[in-house]
């Protein structure tokens, strides 16, 4: 089930995406925020009687909601650990240190967090910790910004004015996520963006006899392979279009602007692109246009290389040249 | 399972768990030649196939939807029945299974894909942890199981020698050999942790009357279950698994555990030696003779790759009875336990 080796080289380029996720934590967990943000540690009681922190907004034994949070305390004893080498982005400590789960005094379950240590010989189960805080806290797990070793706890800095709570005493929490992720062309789109930054419109003919702009691996409609390169024309035909009225968030164009969907003479499924030089209540269906590029030194590996389609002047494509291809 | 339509396993394929391809991130280089194959080998075509489901993640891929581009190597004209799992594709192929048991469908195929050297898979694994209490603290996921595995090792339920002796069932190096060498995340060492590969596979269920067609020896499902744990790890004996005992106790029911071949989903050493204990297998059961996924760790479909292997045990003669684990999510959180057996 090996896969063929691309004939043509693969264009693959870095892509982070960074999301700040907003979370409302509800009655039970903003009470663990907002504790974190004094310099406390809380947790919940359940039917049983055991301690569970960070505290669980349903009894782990009836599933009833949480009512009872205690308050337990910033030291604790090591449960487990093991060494962190080489620490990445975003953990607690940037210098080697143990992760550990701790069993903090009053808590009858485990807390995952960071130990400072100097090496992994310092460390050990049943080793005693406690919270080191940070001085500006927001509700986050990372208010603690580790533990360290002994079993001394360590009053936190007073919390700053700023209140986290809304008047019900609710909290929300931002949490930053981002991650990056190498992302590969297929070798048919990479025929595709090398065409556009050598200012040539390439699709891909599949067996059953379609060409597809951009060109695909294979048939999207019966998987059937792309077999061969086609070089398209830069002219082509509107097949159905839109007028946008409405400012949005981001938009770079001022409405109004025509969006139409055009299929390149030879093409079997026309794309997205914007039409231009010709007063928006004119485009019509049918419409016959022709790639305006910009200046060839701005050419790159993107279909931004072409500005915008205008008409052509020639007269409209008969209905049934692209009715199969609306 | 008494009442149950008799359904089958009649086809496995799958790609090279190798460490990098120059394929895209939403799996169709490694999809349509696992497809190609299991039509030439079962004689259909795409459009036999009356269901198909996939399993795989967003976050590997780092753009969203993405399962819906892996269509591509399916085709979709006609329209075809669909569905998807964010989780190992051994739950897709649970979906299937019960699309075949209500008689909606007779043939189904689930798939499951995954590119892990797009990414950063131990930090994009962090991601599957309690997003309010854990995940903001970025917790990778060998040091996840290097917390598991002390606790094992303190309580005394396994040895680091235990853990090597997994590893050098295929490792061809000696126990002593592996355990002269550092540790990673203390105490696993380089060989306690399966190297994450990019990897697609695919499998095929049928219900009985076209298994019959298909196969000579169908790979008949005798039981099925997946459990779950509770995410809060902080609150599990992370030695042992409630859950793939629950999943296992009902997938056998009474049936001998002395099974022929049983394929282990566990991406570390120990994880094996947990599965192993909960299921109670028997002393004669052959553990993991494809090798398990220590060669290659393929993210969202190495469980389903497991069933795969344990079926084409019984297809190909070589097992009479079998047992398939798979898990999903951070510490064996999620457990899936199938059984199968053969007529031959």
């Amino acid at each position: 089930m090996s896969v063929p080796a691309p004939e043509s080289t693969i264009l693959s380029a870095e892509l982070t995406n960074s999301f700040d996720y907003t979370r409302s934590l509800g009655p039970v967990l903003s009470q663990f925020a907002l504790a974190l943000r004094d310099g406390r540690i809380v947790g919940s009681r359940g039917a049983d009687g055991r301690v569970t922190v960070p505290p669980a907004e349903f009894d782990p034994a009836t599933g009833s909601a949480t009512a009872d949070i205690v308050e337990v305390a910033s030291v604790g004893t090591v449960q487990s650990w093991t060494w962190q080498p080489s620490p990445t982005e975003g953990q607690p400590l940037d210098r080697p240190f143990a992760w550990a789960l701790i069993d903090l005094d009053g808590a009858d379950t485990s807390l995952l967090h960071a130990v400072a240590a100097d090496s992994p010989d310092q460390v050990s189960t049943g080793a005693r910790v406690h919270a080191v805080w940070r001085g500006a806290r927001t509700g986050r797990i990372d208010d603690i910004a580790h533990f360290a070793l002994g079993d001394s706890a360590e009053a936190a800095a007073p919390s700053d004015g700023e209140p986290i709570a809304d008047e019900a005493g609710d909290v929300v929490i931002t949490t930053p996520i981002a991650m990056s992720i190498e992302h590969s062309a297929t070798e048919q789109e990479s025929w595709y963006l090398e065409g556009l930054k050598a200012g040539q419109f390439i699709g891909g003919r599949v067996s059953t006899g379609e060409v597809y702009f951009p060109p695909r691996q294979v048939s999207p409609a019966d998987g059937s392979p792309t077999v061969e390169r086609v070089t398209l024309p830069d002219s082509g035909t509107i097949t159905t279009f839109c007028i946008v009225n409405v400012p949005f968030l981001g938009q770079q164009i001022k409405p109004p602007y025509v969006a139409a969907y055009v299929l390149l003479d030879g093409a079997d499924i026309p794309f997205l692109h914007l039409i231009l030089d010709v007063p928006a209540d004119e485009v019509r269906m049918g419409m016959r246009v022709k790639a305006v590029w910009r200046p060839q030194a701005e050419w790159d590996h993107t279909l931004r290389n072409v500005s915008h389609f205008a008409p052509t002047g020639e007269p409209d494509a008969d209905f049934e040249t692209y009715r199969n291809h609306l | 399972m008494t009442d149950f339509p008799r359904i089958a396993v009649v086809g496995f394929a799958h790609s090279p768990n190798v460490p990098s391809t120059h394929g895209t991130t939403n799996g169709v280089e490694m999809l349509i030649p696992c497809f190609n194959r299991l039509y030439d080998d079962l004689r259909i075509s795409r459009t036999d196939i009356d269901f198909w489901c996939s399993g795989s993640s967003d976050y590997l891929a780092g753009r969203a939807f993405s399962f819906i581009s892996a269509i591509d190597a399916v085709g979709a004209v006609p329209p075809i029945n669909e569905s998807h799992v964010e989780m190992d594709a051994a739950w897709a192929l649970y979906e299937a299974w019960v699309k075949i048991a209500t008689g909606e469908v007779d043939l189904a195929l689930a798939y499951g894909f995954g590119k892990s050297s797009a990414g950063d898979m131990d930090r994009t694994l962090a991601l599957q942890t309690d997003p309010y209490t854990v995940a903001p603290l970025w917790p990778d996921a060998p040091s996840l199981a290097g917390l598991q595995a002390r606790a094992g090792i303190d309580s005394g339920a396994w040895t680091e020698t235990d853990m090597a002796q997994v590893a050098a069932r295929t490792d061809g190096p000696t126990v002593d050999d592996l355990l002269s060498t550092d540790y990673v995340r203390e105490p696993l060492r380089a060989h306690d942790i399966a190297p994450y590969a990019d990897a697609a596979a695919a499998v095929v269920l049928a219900g009985e009357e076209r298994a019959r067609e298909l196969v000579e020896n169908p790979a008949w499902v005798t039981g099925w279950d997946h459990r779950i744990d509770t995410p809060n790890f902080g609150a599990r004996d992370l030695t042992r698994s409630p859950s793939t005992k629950l999943a296992g106790d009902t997938a056998f029911g009474d049936r001998s555990r002395d099974v022929d071949v049983a394929e282990i989903h566990a991406p570390y050493t120990h994880q094996e030696l947990i599965v192993r204990r909960e299921l109670g297998l028997g002393s004669n059961t052959r553990i993991n003779p494809s090798g398990g996924v220590m060669g290659g760790n393929a993210l969202f479909s190495a469980g389903l790759q497991r069933i795969g292997y344990a079926a084409h045990a019984i297809l190909g003669g070589d097992a009479r009875t079998a047992v398939a684990h798979a898990t999903s999510g951070p510490l064996l959180q999620q457990n899936m336990v199938l059984t199968l057996e053969g007529e031959n």
